[in-house]
């Protein structure tokens, strides 16, 4: 398990979790043919160290709030603090994996991996080798990003986000192309490093059961415009099993919200 | 083919081996060992048949013959005649034949029509004026066709990143990109002081016009998620131009060189025949003027294989920066 653990992780820079702080976040998007609104009054507090994820029909508008929070676009309206300081520009400190791979059909697997690395014009082959034999991509390293299957690259996205020692990860469905083994045990792996590493974790997922099991913490949104329609805090005594009834029963109660506003829409 | 090797030296898989050919003829093979004797048969005819006309170097031509002959027999022993085998059969032939048409039969108009012992002779006496023209072509070449195509390239990237740069070079470059750059020839040699420099300063035009375009292509074409994909790791403009953009826009950037390429030898000849005192086109130029046509086919030759070399240095590149790629030309 230690050996497995990635060098990244052993705190060579032992930085605190972010806290976010969102309140009422307005954005649309605009084109000829007019403006489409897509978050309508979004608040949201993140504690440091959260493990947010969150739910909301396709085309909600999820993707776009991370986006802001990453800081590659600016909310039309309201504040968005990342421990207090407005976010104007990206940062490495908040990293996005996002929905899309996006690998570089350029370089190797390895070299997408290093990406942040050779951005901020560091080496560190080891913490490289690490974030490789996390995702199990060992015999892979050296291949070109079309030799990869859908999966994989995914895979490839995820280590070359853990990488850079995230305060904050941004995850986009990170795990909706992999096949249902592949994905449990990137759930557990997922889990584990947010465990040990203390980063804020903010996730999109459209699997309601991998959001409780993951999460501290679980948003729903409303069809677009997205308005936060639930927000509930898990707080589970131990580990949660699939089975739990609890568990059951929050996910019963997440698709009523979700069926309540699709009916009405 | 290592069968064909033992069937030689062992007579009893001769007769297998003669049997086998009867059922099937194996076209590999036969070009293999054919292609050889074939330039020696035309060596036979160029030695023992006599010239219809005082033709120079004509042992020479026979020796010439005779040697590429005995390689593709010893390539053909050492298995390393595959593929180029047909094209050597059919060169040796078809060099064979003109040969006999002309050289020996003299059925073709002089001195329009050479003979290759002609062509032969114009190396073997003026080899070191086609190097020396050779020399100076590759450097006008250089020296018009880098900066060039260096230039191409900063411009199309500048086009495809900067809003300002596209408001002011774009007018500029419709109007004179598509203007073919020899139109412009009579222009810089006034107004440039050195011939050479005005050559130089329109293959640069020929050849950065093409780049430039195609960069500015290649670069407004690139996925706006890989800019996000550095952004969000820190990365600054310089990143996102040299590590991204540019690499990114590598397939249409080697399109463009390859088109400016094409462009560069366009004006290279042009430019040497009207006013550059040397390189092949001049010596094309002064060939056609004392009537010698031997000489002139012989720096055509020159000419030829320098394109085709350049070309083919230029692809081995391409291959080696775009092995990323799934699939690519061949040339
Ligand atoms: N660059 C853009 N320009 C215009 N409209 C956009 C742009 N990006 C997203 N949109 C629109 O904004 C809305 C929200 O998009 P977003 O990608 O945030 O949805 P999402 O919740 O992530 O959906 P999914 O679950 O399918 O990924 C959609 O209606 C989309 O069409
Ligand atoms: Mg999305």
């Amino acid at each position: 398990m230690a050996e497995r653990r990635p060098q990244m992780v052993n705190s060579t820079h032992p930085e605190a979790p972010l806290g976010l702080t969102l309140s009422h976040i307005h954005h649309s998007y605009h084109m000829p043919s007019g403006s489409r609104l897509v978050l309508d009054d979004v608040s949201l507090d993140v504690e440091p160290g959260e493990f947010v994820a969150l739910i909301g029909p396709s085309g909600c508008g999820k993707s776009t709030l991370l986006r802001l929070v990453a800081g590659l676009e600016s909310p039309d309206a309201g504040t968005l603090l990342a421990d207090g300081t407005p976010v104007t520009e990206p940062d490495p400190s908040r990293i996005i994996m996002f929905q899309d791979p996006t690998l570089y059909p350029w370089r190797t697997v390895r070299g997408n991996i290093s990406l942040g690395l050779d951005i901020r014009g560091e080496k560190d082959p080891e913490a490289i080798d690490a974030a490789i034999r996390l995702v199990g991509l060992e015999e892979f390293a050296a291949a070109w990003p079309h030799q990869l299957s859908g999966g994989m690259a995914q895979r490839v996205a995820l280590a070359r986000a853990l990488i850079n020692n995230p305060r904050l990860l941004l995850l986009d469905e990170p795990l909706g192309k992999l096949d249902s083994l592949t994905r449990l045990a990137m759930q557990a792996e997922l889990y584990r490093l947010w465990k040990s590493q203390g980063f804020t974790a903010l996730m999109v997922t459209h699997d309601i059961e991998e959001a409780l099991l993951l999460a501290t913490r679980v948003i729903v949104f409303s069809p677009r415009p997205a308005r936060i329609l639930a927000n509930i805090p898990l707080d589970w005594p131990s580990t949660p099993h699939r089975e739990d009834p609890r568990l059951q029963e929050l996910r019963a109660e997440i698709l009523r919200h979700l069926e309540a506003v699709m009916a009405v829409g | 083919m290592s069968d064909a090797q033992t069937s030689l030296g062992d007579p009893r898989a001769l007769e297998t081996h003669v049997q086998t050919t009867k059922i099937r003829f194996r076209p590999a093979q036969f070009w293999r060992w054919a292609a050889g004797p074939a330039w020696l048969l035309a060596a036979l005819v160029t030695w023992k048949w006599p010239d219809a006309d005082d033709f120079p170097a004509t042992n020479q031509f026979a020796v010439f013959q005779m040697v590429i002959g005995l390689v593709l027999i010893a390539l053909a022993a050492t298995g390393r005649l595959k593929d180029r085998a047909p094209w050597a059969f059919v060169l040796g032939l078809g060099l064979g034949a003109w040969e006999l048409i002309q050289a020996k039969l003299l059925l073709l108009p002089r001195p329009f029509f050479g003979t290759p012992q002609d062509l032969l002779d114009v190396f073997l006496t003026d080899w070191k004026r086609l190097g020396d023209s050779l020399f100076h072509s590759l450097l006008l070449l250089a020296g018009g066709y880098v900066p060039g195509s260096i230039l191409g390239i900063i411009v199309g990237v500048a086009l495809g990143r900067s809003h300002h740069v596209r408001y002011w070079v774009r007018p500029v470059m419709r109007v004179i990109g598509p203007l073919p750059p020899a139109a412009l020839l009579p222009l810089a040699f006034v107004v440039i002081p050195s011939t050479r420099w005005a050559g130089e300063a329109l293959m640069a035009l020929a050849a950065g016009f093409p780049v430039a375009v195609l960069t500015w292509s290649g670069v407004s074409a690139v996925d706006p998620a890989y800019y996000d994909v550095a952004r969000t790791m820190g990365a600054k403009n310089r990143f996102l131009v040299l590590r991204v953009a540019l690499p990114a826009a590598t397939p249409q950037i080697f399109v463009g060189l390859f088109m400016g390429l094409g462009a560069s030898f366009a004006m290279l000849v042009v430019a040497e025949m009207l006013g550059v005192k040397s390189g092949l086109g001049f010596y094309m130029q002064w060939a056609q003027g004392w009537a010698a046509y031997p000489n002139m086919y012989a720096a055509l030759f020159v000419m030829s294989l320098m394109c085709t070399t350049l070309m083919t240095v230029l692809f081995k590149v391409r291959d080696h920066l775009l092995k990323w790629q799934k699939d690519g030309l061949k040339w």
